[in-house]
């Protein structure tokens, strides 16, 4: 059945607007950062910019404490990733590999855990750590960055760690190693890949965060989603800085999307046809 | 037929028991004359130790959710505003900030609000996502490389920064949006101030969770059609189904747990989404685009209310734990293998 010249056009014609409208936002951010100030205040907005300015990307870091939040930003999200990562390796090789009471129960609550409402739980967080004297300090941000996205590192590990052979480590105990040496021998090297995998998400997860930062730190503790938000006090309406500042915080994400796209459809699907 | 069921049997229970495994005898067997003591120890040592390697788990759980869940349930039954607050004092009022909450037409509005916004954009979402999927099967290579690009970059955008540049995107005087409506013949959209009305704004928000939701749905959609034999698709089209039935009775069908578990999932993204509704306009003008989360943090925060801020979290995680149960009862089903 020969589709007529319409009928195969239209499909592609739909997907080009569709990519626009897609990346639209992303292309519109990147450009305005790009471009000089009269392009941007014009009243004819400058579709496809001819001039090009780094001032824009210079004026955003050199802004108040900007380094400052690069390094908090830094701080919590790899903090919060490799606690998640210790904690879960532990968990996670439990429900992957051993039999024992309790064990449903533990995967209900990593999945109740998984959908906690943290966005609706500032109240408490707020006065759990005021009462600790810990506000605009990065230590409970660390800790709950990791308690948000320790759900989903169990989860995934767990997949990750069945995958393994069980035979390999037989065999490590047959050869005398004990469990714990053939844990760190046999398994570990084994679920580097799962781990990169699994830490990717938990890096954007945490890079991303905003409600709990929003209430626990001011000034200088804050981190770059909370000082991108507050833009118009940093630099009023200046919309190339902003949008500056805005690709700047995107750039990392982005890049850690894209590999982790690659990698995990990859993992995926080699998984899958492997019987 | 007798034999075989009596082998898998005796199998089933206990491997390293029976004598049918020829390598779980051969284990025990040579390691049970060189180290006679360690069977026992590891026996008991190994009773223990899933427990051990889940300590660091349930503790930080326990800590770090499990604390404030219960610190929050607790605040809402106190009065706390900034006098206890500096005093460090406890007021019990009982259920006096549900009854004020549940007797008020603030929540309700709010409430209604809440559902009204997730239905519309879950329903947005969930059309969009599958008709951009089914797309994504029917386009050449080439085209759905660049659609795909499109979408993965939409999905990678911090919601902190698509904030911002949708901001950008609808500002007032130099908006780009404003300039294009007003150039295709709009003429009232030229200067308009879209965060200085509620349907516009919510209209803003609205357009940036769709947009940013969207790709999620089309592209796990569309991995889930590549599982689809082709055959399938071959036959229905041989017996002359429309595009419309096949996929209503084929495609639908086969991936109806999929359908079901994002919908769930984007349900409860939805109605607790925070960042988008209050990094744009802060729930305002007036706090008529305020959804439960953001109503909950104003009370809490802005007002300087705790305990009616936890009461009104309370009611919202209630709400959530409802949409979650059917959510976990959907994946329940699916997964008969925890």
């Amino acid at each position: 059945m020969r589709r007529s010249l319409a009928g195969r056009l239209w499909p592609n014609i739909i997907a080009v607007v569709l990519f626009v409208f897609f990346i639209f936002p992303v292309y519109w951010m990147v450009t305005t950062a790009f471009k000089p100030d009269l392009d941007i205040v014009s009243s004819t907005p400058v579709l496809f910019p001819t001039h090009w300015t780094f001032t824009h990307f210079v004026k955003a870091v050199h802004a108040d404490g900007f380094w400052t939040f690069v390094g908090n930003s830094f701080f919590v999200t790899i903090g919060a990733v490799v606690l998640s990562l210790i904690v879960a390796t532990l968990s996670s090789f439990a429900v992957a590999r051993m039999r024992f009471k309790g064990r449903k129960a533990f995967i209900l609550m990593i999945m109740m855990a998984q959908m906690a409402p943290w966005e609706v739980l500032t109240i408490s967080v707020y006065l759990i750590v005021r009462d600790s004297n810990a506000l605009n300090s990065l230590l409970p941000l660390t800790l709950f960055y990791m308690m948000m996205v320790l759900p989903f590192t169990i989860w995934t590990l767990r997949g990750f760690i069945a995958a393994v052979p069980k035979e390999l480590e037989e065999a490590a105990l047959v050869d005398g190693c004990t469990r714990f040496q053939s844990f760190v021998r046999i398994v570990l090297p084994l679920l580097a890949p799962g781990l990169m995998a699994t830490s990717l998400f938990g890096y954007i997860t945490a890079w991303n965060e905003y409600a709990l930062v929003l209430i626990l730190n001011k000034d200088s503790g804050q981190t770059l989603t909370l000082w991108l938000t507050q833009f118009q006090t940093n630099f009023g309406d200046d919309w190339g800085a902003t949008m500056a500042a805005a690709s700047f915080f995107t750039l990392p994400v982005v890049v850690v999307f894209l590999f982790l796209q690659r990698r995990a459809g990859g993992g995926l699907l080699s998984g899958a046809v492997k019987g | 037929m007798a034999a075989q069921y009596r082998g898998t049997k005796t199998r089933g229970p206990d491997p390293a028991v029976t004598p049918p495994q020829a390598g779980a005898a051969l284990v025990a067997g040579s390691a049970k004359p060189s180290r006679p003591a360690r069977p026992s120890t590891t026996g008991r040592a190994s009773r223990f130790l899933p427990y051990l390697l889940l300590l660091p788990t349930l503790v930080a759980t326990a800590v770090l959710l499990g604390y404030p869940l219960v610190r929050n349930l607790l605040i809402s039954f106190q009065t706390l505003e900034p006098f206890q607050l500096i005093q460090h004092t406890t007021e019990w009022n009982g259920f006096g900030n549900y009854a004020d909450q549940l007797t008020s037409s603030d929540f309700w509005h709010t409430a209604g609000r809440s559902v009204a916004f997730t239905a519309a954009n879950v329903v947005l979402i969930m059309v969009a996502g599958t008709l951009i999927g089914l797309l994504l099967k029917r386009l050449g290579k080439r085209m759905r490389l660049l659609l795909s690009i499109g979408l993965v970059f939409a999905w990678a955008m911090p919601q902190v920064a698509g904030t911002t540049v949708y901001q950008w995107l609808f500002d007032t005087r130099n908006g780009v949006v404003n300039w294009a409506l007003d150039g295709v013949g709009w003429h009232a959209m030229h200067n308009y101030n879209w965060l200085g009305h509620q349907l516009s704004t919510f209209a803003v928000i609205t357009l940036m969770v769709v947009w940013g939701s969207i790709p999620f749905v089309a592209l796990n959609l569309f991995a889930g059609l590549t599982t689809v034999s082709a055959e399938i698709f071959e036959a229905a089209r041989m017996d002359g189904a429309s595009a419309w039935r096949t996929f209503w009775q084929v495609v639908f069908p086969m991936l109806k747990p999929f359908f079901l578990s994002t919908t769930f999932l984007e349900v409860i993204w939805v109605f607790k989404a925070f960042t988008q509704v209050y990094a744009l306009n802060a729930g305002g003008p007036e706090g008529l685009t305020e959804t439960l989360p953001v109503y909950a943090y104003v009370e809490g925060f802005g007002n300087q209310h705790f305990g009616t801020g936890a009461a009104i979290s309370m009611l919202t995680i209630v709400i959530l734990m409802a949409l979650m149960s059917y959510y976990f009862r959907v994946i329940l089903k699916q997964e008969d293998e925890l």
